[in-house]
């Protein structure tokens, strides 16, 4: 029996259609992914995100004990600020990517993907040196608030002055009532927020934005407008663009690794790595050719394999067919072509500078 | 939908129907399989002139997130597809009895209609599913 998010019975009232996403019953659309892809664009959409799991570091040492299980570094940023992170092995290959919020020192809260939640918090209790984590998971619902319109709709329903909410910051306030942690986060290349509530006030907070959010043109989104969107960015996807067999530095997400910071678990792979050079690199592509790249498709130079497509789609914004994947280091720069092998087909590819998706 | 299913039409258990024309049947996907693959993306067409097979694949469907094969619901030879796809494969979604056609196929025997179902029994088949 698939796990429920406490908006479930709200989804279904709502018509949406629900798929199985990593063992939660979830929406994957409630009317049409394209026009759930341009309300986010355009206007304002809801995502019920509940599923992430969120684990929480307190005490003294807490930000020292975290410091040393992600790649990116607490210390730099200010309390009320957030970071996107790696959590890697030894390898400096992902266990997953997070995003941690730094309330102080002695409090850092992370979010991490649901797919990953319980390898996540076995794999910190195992590593964490210091303060041992506690999972939070059930003690909050999530919903993201995102598009050029959001900004808008949740000043509306706040007192909280959310112009002083930069982005990737964030702040605790009231939100229709609802106690809740107000983060200008988001995985749809958009202005926005992610609101973490009580479960038991999802449903309150849920009905609350999509009324007030009836002037902006709200509408509520499903899995399959949150993949298209996230593509568009070229935003990385764990299980698909990221995993434990590619390191943070193939990934292209070396910005998100602080290699002078103090030790933390992938750093030594990580500077053998750049000093060795990346042989591999995570590339986004236009298809130019006829056809969709999609997830596990092969690409070839020359008719011979040397990569694979991590995501793939027909971009709703861009209206281009386009992809991520792993390609050489050689094949890795704008402008370099190869095929797309789809389902036996070669189609030509060029990579493209990256996001896909800019703003008109 | 189920109430929206035409009565001129036969149809498969792949959720394909074809219109009888004599010797000639257009072929579409149905109103049901629309709205199960969600918005239409891509359509790949089988090429004039090739034959194509009674349930075997003959194109692929392409909505945002999934790929799913179209299989023809008759033998014969592909007469004309239905170029305005690569344009507009949202049409599809919009018309699916009508301008979404996807091919037409001259039958290689015009008795093998009589094999797909009726209205009804589609009709049927979408409420037991």
């Amino acid at each position: 029996m698939a796990r429920r998010t406490p908006l479930n019975e709200a989804h279904r009232k709502l018509g949406a259609r629900m798929v199985d996403f990593a063992g939660w019953d979830m929406p994957v659309q409630y009317s049409s992914v394209i026009g759930e892809h341009e309300a986010v664009r355009n206007a304002v959409g809801l995502f019920d995100v509940s599923h992430m799991g969120e684990v929480e570091f307190s005490g003294p040492g807490a930000l020292e004990t975290v410091n040393a299980l992600i790649s990116n570094d607490l210390a730099r940023i200010s309390d009320g600020q957030a970071v996107y992170a790696g959590l890697l092995n030894e390898q400096g290959t992902f266990v997953d990517d997070i995003v941690a919020y730094r309330f102080s020192p002695e409090r850092i809260f992370i979010c991490v993907n649901s797919s990953n939640r319980e390898k996540d918090f076995a794999w910190m209790k195992e590593h964490a040196k210091g303060v041992k984590p506690v999972d939070r998971g059930d003690d909050f619902a999530q919903i993201a608030v995102q598009g050029p319109k959001a900004g808008g709709l949740v000043q509306r329903l706040t007192k909280t002055d959310t112009s002083k909410i930069g982005t990737y910051r964030f702040a605790e306030g009231e939100v229709a009532g609802v106690k809740s942690i107000i983060s200008r986060t988001g995985y749809t290349g958009e202005d926005g927020f992610e609101l973490y509530c009580a479960p038991d006030d999802a449903v309150k907070l849920w009905d609350a934005l999509l009324t007030e959010g009836q002037q902006d043109g709200v509408k509520p989104c499903g899995l399959g407008a949150r993949d298209s969107l996230r593509t568009e960015m070229k935003y990385a996807l764990y299980g698909n663009d990221i995993d434990d067999q590619h390191t943070a530095l193939e990934a292209g997400l070396g910005w998100i690794v602080k290699l002078d910071k103090a030790a933390f678990i992938g750093k030594d792979a990580l500077v053998a790595q750049k000093a060795a050079g990346v042989k591999r690199k995570l590339v986004g592509f236009e298809v130019t050719g006829s056809g969709i790249p999609r997830h596990g498709y092969a690409i070839h130079k020359d008719g011979k394999p040397v990569g694979e497509v991590t995501s793939g789609t027909m971009g709703p914004s861009v209206k281009k067919p386009i992809g991520i994947g792993y390609v050489p280091a050689e094949l890795a720069a704008e402008g370099s072509t190869f095929d797309v092998d789809v389902r036996g087909r070669p189609v030509p590819a060029v990579v493209v500078k990256t996001p896909f998706y800019k703003k008109p | 939908m189920a109430d929206s299913i035409p009565g001129d039409l036969k149809y498969t258990k792949e959720h394909e129907w074809a219109r009888v024309q004599g010797k000639v049947v257009v072929v579409g996907v149905t109103a049901h399989a629309q709205e199960s693959l969600g918005d239409v993306v891509y359509v790949e067409l089988p090429k004039l002139g090739a034959t194509i097979t009674e349930g075997k694949q003959f194109g692929v469907i392409e909505s945002t997130k999934a790929v799913s094969e179209l299989y023809s619901p008759v033998t014969g030879t592909v007469v004309k597809v239905n170029d305005a796809l690569a344009d507009n494969p949202s049409t599809v979604n919009t018309d699916p009895y009508g301008a979404g056609w996807i091919v037409e196929v001259e039958l290689s025997d015009p008795k093998q209609v009589d094999a797909l179902m009726d209205a009804t029994a589609y009709s049927n088949l979408l409420k037991s599913a």
